[in-house]
């Protein structure tokens, strides 16, 4: 079944001549043909052009090509272009659009010799925890398809818990890599921002969006992300740092590093079994030679509402492109502010919509001030909380989510409540930090939940080092859902 | 428009989104909550603390000023709704 496999293993196989990319993508294909009438993690996807790279990556290593994905299946979410394929970002109002460019990842992944397959499911424009949000209804927990699949990278998340691909990318603002990671039981990993062109990225929150990868196991995550991250002319965001061989880092040594604690992180509403998860996994960091101290981040309670302006802020001038005349669907009306007008009211859900008219407001005249810019310097406090914290700890954990997947439904007409739930993984985005989410247990009905560390910028070496630590003396990245 | 604080229309004017009646209660309340939840901030004393617009700052990120290539007029074209002689049509803007 090498729709099973990781990277690391299906590679294996590969090289020594046991499978041929064929073989993985075909099984690959099949299982999404098997179950993903019940998950609905794959908008599209496009059977005959996905063989057609595996046989260009079989021939490639028949005639001796090497490369760090040839013939790996990896599943993109609806907001990276892909040259040639749509591009909806889960929304109603992309119309037909069919990307005419590849993005820098996608282009990266094909240089890999990746197969590049599939469109995998979302919050509309990433913009929710849940991928309740998507405009093609929600993509479901392979663990209890009832649940939520965490968002807005809920069909990347879906589609490896799954295994109906090897890996995906997804991406993430304020969470929306490793919240869904965590409620789906998989590896989730945010690069520090500007390690990863956004170019090619339909763009959110141009401050804090940020692409990486979602896996099977900590090592398929550092081998994605020495693929896709480094210097691009086209994001003048994009930090020219050098790239580290990341796989170089998962020695199993964390002794003497040390890991904080932030004290204000026991929140009203952390559910005690997630709360005894992460306190076992935090345990076996110790056992393994970790120093543990408690931290201070004393503006953690201004995160939520700082991170919810500033977001829906960037997100309303990003957004204001889709206007009905480059691209997308079009609504007639009598004027261009009239066609504009019904154009958005009719191909933008709601909690976009919410989004926008949010951050419009706290733009425009006579708020800015009063919220725009108190935001930012909110953010300001934030990052040197967590840079204070750094003179004193190599990492931060914390559990990934406050609670384990919800119902589908519970909390989709309180927005609010929602936004609440992404309160560990959002100052992360703020601060420009990375972050890892890694499975660390179940809950007694079944769920899995997440461990998150997070990392200085730029120090995603020792988040890999230590999260791949923790995953060699556990096995529940290894636990796979009952969908038959 | 009807049930919706009016500095909150002004945004939705802005914003250039048509809303149904009943979508306008709704999005008015829920937004009501949410600002009423974001005003937090004003406990924060934020005097003297200079604003964060990138969390990495990168200043003058600049690339030489030469022609390359870039996707075709036709491929840049080719998802608008409506196009005629190779230009976006809108409706009528003057009478």
């Amino acid at each position: 079944m090498p729709h099973t496999l990781t990277i690391s293993q299906l590679t294996d196989k590969l090289t020594q001549g046991e499978l041929t990319s064929r073989d993985a993508t075909q099984s690959c294909l099949d299982r999404i043909a098997a179950v993903d009438d019940q998950l609905n993690a794959f908008l599209s996807h496009d059977p005959a052009d996905a063989l057609a790279q595996a046989d260009a990556a079989d021939a490639a290593r028949a005639a001796g090509e090497t490369k760090p994905l040839l013939g790996v299946p990896i599943a993109m979410k609806d907001v990276i272009a892909v040259n040639g394929h749509p591009l909806n970002c889960a929304s109603k109002i992309l119309g037909d659009f069919n990307s005419p460019y590849d993005a820098t990842v996608t282009q990266k992944l094909r240089d890999a010799g990746a197969v590049v397959f599939g469109r995998v499911n979302m919050d509309e424009f990433a913009m929710g925890s849940s991928t309740e949000n998507s405009a093609f209804g929600p993509a479901r927990n392979p663990w209890d398809t009832d649940r939520i699949s965490g968002g807005s990278s809920g069909g990347s998340a879906v589609a490896v818990a799954a295994d109906e691909c090897i890996a995906s990318l997804g991406s993430d603002t304020g969470g929306s890599i490793r919240q869904p990671a965590a409620l789906c039981g998989c590896v989730g990993l945010k690069p520090t921002y500007g390690r990863v062109s956004r170019y090619g990225l339909v763009a959110f929150a141009s401050s804090l969006d940020q692409i990486g990868p979602i896996t099977k196991d900590v090592r398929d995550a550092a081998t994605l992300l020495g693929v896709i991250a480094g210097e691009d002319p086209r994001d003048s965001t994009n930090v020219p740092e050098p790239v580290p061989d990341y796989t170089a880092a998962l020695t199993g040594d964390i002794k003497g590093m040390k890991i904080g604690l932030p004290r204000e992180y026991q929140v009203d509403g952390l559910d005690p079994e997630v709360k005894a998860a992460t306190d076992a996994a935090v345990a076996e960091l110790e056992k393994l030679g970790a120093e543990i101290k408690e931290i201070s981040l004393p503006h953690t309670e201004y995160a939520i509402a700082t991170y919810y302006i500033i977001a829906t802020a960037e997100a309303s001038a990003n957004l204001a492109r889709f206007e009905g005349v480059r691209y997308g669907a079009r609504v007639d009306g009598a004027s261009p502010e009239q066609m504009n007008r019904a154009t958005r009211g009719a191909g933008f859900g709601e909690e976009v919509k919410r989004r926008i008219i949010l951050g419009t407001y706290v733009l425009s005249s006579g708020y800015y001030d009063a919220y725009y810019l108190r935001a930012q310097k909110a953010r300001t406090l934030i990052r040197q909380d967590f840079l204070n914290a750094f003179e004193q700890v190599d990492l931060i954990a914390s559990p990934t989510t406050p609670t384990s997947a919800f119902k589908i439904g519970e909390k989709s007409g309180d927005p609010l409540q929602m936004y609440l739930s992404d309160v560990f993984t959002i100052s992360c985005n703020l601060a420009g930090l990375c972050g890892i989410s890694v499975p660390c247990g179940f809950s007694k009905i079944g769920l899995p939940m997440g461990l998150q560390l997070l990392g200085q910028p730029f120090g995603e070496p020792d988040l890999l080092r230590a999260a791949h630590a923790y995953e060699q003396v556990t096995d529940w990245h290894t636990k796979q859902p009952n969908l038959d | 428009m009807g049930n919706m604080r009016e500095d909150l229309q002004h945004a939705v004017k802005l914003a250039r989104i048509e809303l149904t009646a009943e979508e306008e209660a709704r999005l008015g309340s829920q937004l009501g909550d949410i600002l009423k939840y974001v005003d937090k901030l004003n406990e924060l004393d934020v005097e003297g603390v200079e604003p964060t617009a990138h969390a990495v700052p990168l200043t003058n990120v600049l690339r030489e000023d030469e022609p390359r290539e870039s996707i075709s007029h036709e491929a840049a074209m080719r998802n608008a709704p409506k196009t005629a002689n190779g230009l976006f049509i809108v409706p009528k803007i003057v009478e």
